[in-house]
């Protein structure tokens, strides 16, 4: 049998070669489709695992805790109403939870920063320090916002790399320079290092943070002090947060008085939740492409039993000698199948070939980010053997039940 | 141990719509092993019917057939393929080889699917191509050959895989006078030679002349059957 197979696969490869511009025409559907699935497939797990970095950068173990409800579509509400969370909320948080190792709090408003003659509105975000440390962002020159800064409303800042672009001339050391918002003069005690794009695409790098009461006194102004845009909490491993988040809803509802019946009146988030979402949205759209990907296979199935029932009416008479010199059906039905696997497994080659390509293009033309994964072309290959055994089966089956002497007879 | 080809009131009938067309009507025959046949008979007589029957490509209507002691009659599609593939040679009038494929290749095709070794069908379809007097033209295709020498390679074919009956419908049917002979003084050696059974459907008296034997068929039934000195044995 390995012979036979063997032999009958070099026939195939015979055959096919002989009608090199039908074969080829007959192999782009699944070329395309193969093709599709491959490049959409990786750049559906670049996507993916861009997001994933995003997350693990931003941190996996930490919990984003914002004032107002969410209501059933994810959407938060009350956000311009009642306050509701505080500074007390975090100390609270911090000192009756021992699974939380940091917590911190933050208010944020897009402002005029001013350097000398220049200008730039960039957000300005009020921090405790330990915000600095939960994002764990790092300095390219200075140091960070400190407790005691913080205890005195010290007018300190750190700049992130975007600031410095648009404030100071290349070359310029910004540490040690004043700058002003809202006429508060700053000194500037430090340049973050650059984070780049978040996974929603903005730029993290333009940013800019003083002292929390330092901005909450003399910059963003509050409706009264200790009033927060959006409390952080960390843990020291991520496993650690599905508890901890059960902990801090338990403390805040407890702090807020809020009865059973009534609903909790701030939203926690976590990293993974963020990453999720994204990850859904790409899971989303990778469907959306196998969707087509498996329309253009279909085409090429049908397209490979078409020329397949062609092939077999052109090589009648031959499948009668075959038949008269011994072959018996499954040796006709295997001919047939091997030509049409030969067909479609060419053509998924070459569409894994193309695929990866595409991808490649993607990368340097559109600057996406693509991963091509083993198992996307084992996939892509197994599902192209599989279309040829499927359309091949029908036109080597009519092949196979040939009355040998009407084949032979077959003008 | 009996003739090789036995069979008794083999009837054949086509049912074309309302139409019954009788190709066949009590056919009994036997032939032993070594024998030279022809069988003659105007066009349309059952002749082709016939030999198909006895070449199991197709079954009777009606009757019994037993090939080397094997009932032919009760085999499935498969068996009948195997019996095809090991006891029979066919030679056809259009000679029926596969295009573009080589002498060697068509010569293999009982063997490949025999499942013997790629060297062993080489080896043999050399042999076999060498005894009908191509040696060397293993490597040509069809479209490079004459017409005789495509019949010959069908014969290569036919005798590869060492068959108990050579069954040849119309062998020169499409082919000139010289080739004619020449296809006819290469069947009737390799029986004298190689002691092969040889079955040969011609309408042609001459053709008819090289066997021992003379089986007249007329509208689906033997009309005669007769013993007698084959041409080249006449001619000395
Ligand atoms: N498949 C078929 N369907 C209907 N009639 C057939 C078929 N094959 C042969 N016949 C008829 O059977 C008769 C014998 O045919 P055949 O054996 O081919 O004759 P010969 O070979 O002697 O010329 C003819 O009348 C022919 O028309
Ligand atoms: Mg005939």
């Amino acid at each position: 049998m390995g012979a036979f197979i063997l032999l009958t696969v070099l026939t195939a490869f015979r055959v096919l070669s002989r009608n090199r511009l039908r074969a080829g025409l007959t192999m782009l559907g699944i070329i395309i489709g193969v093709g599709a699935v491959i490049a959409m497939v990786s750049i559906g797990e670049g996507a993916k695992a861009a997001v994933r970095a995003q997350v693990a950068s931003m941190g996996t173990n930490v919990i984003i805790i914002l004032p107002g409800t969410t209501t059933v579509g994810g959407v938060r509400g009350g956000q311009g109403g009642a306050v509701t969370l505080t500074v007390a909320d975090a100390l609270d948080l911090k000192k009756k939870i021992p699974l939380l190792t940091e917590t911190a709090w933050a208010k944020r408003d897009v402002m005029q920063i001013v350097y000398g003659n220049k200008n730039w509105n960039g957000p300005v975000n009020g921090v405790s320090p330990g915000y600095l440390t939960i994002r764990d962002w790092s300095y390219t020159s200075g140091g960070p916002i400190t407790q005691a800064d913080l205890d005195t409303a010290a007018r300190v800042a750190l700049i992130g790399q975007t600031v410095v672009e648009n404030l100071y001339e290349v070359g310029e050391e910004p540490v040690g320079s004043t700058i002003r918002i809202k006429n508060v003069s700053f000194k500037v005690v430090g340049v973050l290092a650059p984070k780049g794009q978040s996974a929603q695409g903005s730029d993290q790098d333009d940013i800019l943070f003083i002292p929390f009461t330092t901005a909450e006194r003399k910059v963003l102004g509050t409706q009264f002090l200790g009033s927060v845009g959006a409390l952080f909490a960390a843990t020291d491993r991520p496993e650690d947060l599905p508890e901890a988040v059960t902990a801090v809803r338990e403390v805040l509802r407890a702090r807020h008085r809020l009865q059973p019946d009534q609903p909790d009146d701030f939203t926690i988030r976590t990293q993974v939740d963020i990453g999720r979402v994204q990850e859904g949205t790409g899971q989303t759209l990778t469907l959306m492409m196998f969707a087509v990907a498996s329309i253009s296979l279909l085409v090429g199935g049908i397209g490979i039993m078409n020329i397949l029932l062609v092939s077999v009416t052109e090589r009648t008479r031959e499948i009668g000698v075959r038949m008269a010199v011994g072959a018996k059906r499954r040796h006709i039905l295997i001919q047939f199948l091997i030509e049409a696997m030969t067909l479609s497994l060419f053509g998924g080659v070459l569409g894994i070939v193309f695929g990866i390509l595409g991808a490649r293009a993607t990368t340097v033309v559109a600057g996406w980010p693509t991963i091509i994964s083993v198992r996307s072309i084992l996939v892509a290959f197994l599902f192209s053997l599989a279309v040829g055994l499927f359309f091949g089966l029908y036109p080597a089956n009519k092949a196979a039940r040939l009355n040998p002497i009407e084949a032979l007879r077959y003008e | 141990m009996g003739a090789l080809i036995v069979c008794t009131d083999l009837w054949k009938i086509y049912r074309l719509g309302d139409v019954e067309v009788q190709a066949l009507r009590g056919v009994s025959l036997e032939i032993e092993r070594g024998e030279f046949v022809a069988v003659i008979g105007a066009s349309g007589s059952g002749k082709s019917t016939l030999m198909n029957i006895l070449g199991c490509l197709d079954t009777p209507t009606r009757g019994r057939y037993w090939l080397d002691g094997q009932d032919v009659g009760s085999m499935g599609s498969d068996a009948l393929a195997e019996i095809r593939n090991r006891e029979i040679g066919f030679i056809f009038q259009n000679f029926n080889l596969i295009p573009r494929t080589s002498a060697s290749e068509n010569v293999q095709l009982p063997l490949f699917y025999r499942g013997a070794s790629l060297r062993e069908q080489r080896t043999l379809a050399a042999a076999a191509l060498a005894r009908v007097g191509l040696a060397g033209r293993e490597h040509h295709y069809p479209a490079q050959l004459s017409g005789g020498q495509q019949q010959r390679v069908a014969i290569a074919r036919a005798l590869v895989s060492f068959p108990a009956i050579l069954l040849a419908d119309e062998p020169t049917g499409n082919l000139d006078t010289e080739s004619s002979r020449d296809i006819m003084v290469t069947l009737a050696r390799l029986n004298r030679e190689d002691g092969l059974t040889v079955m040969v459907v011609t309408h042609e008296a001459d053709i008819a002349a090289y066997a021992a034997r003379e089986i007249v068929v007329k509208d689906g039934q033997i009309v005669s059957d007769r013993r007698k000195a084959p041409v080249h044995a006449r001619g000395g």
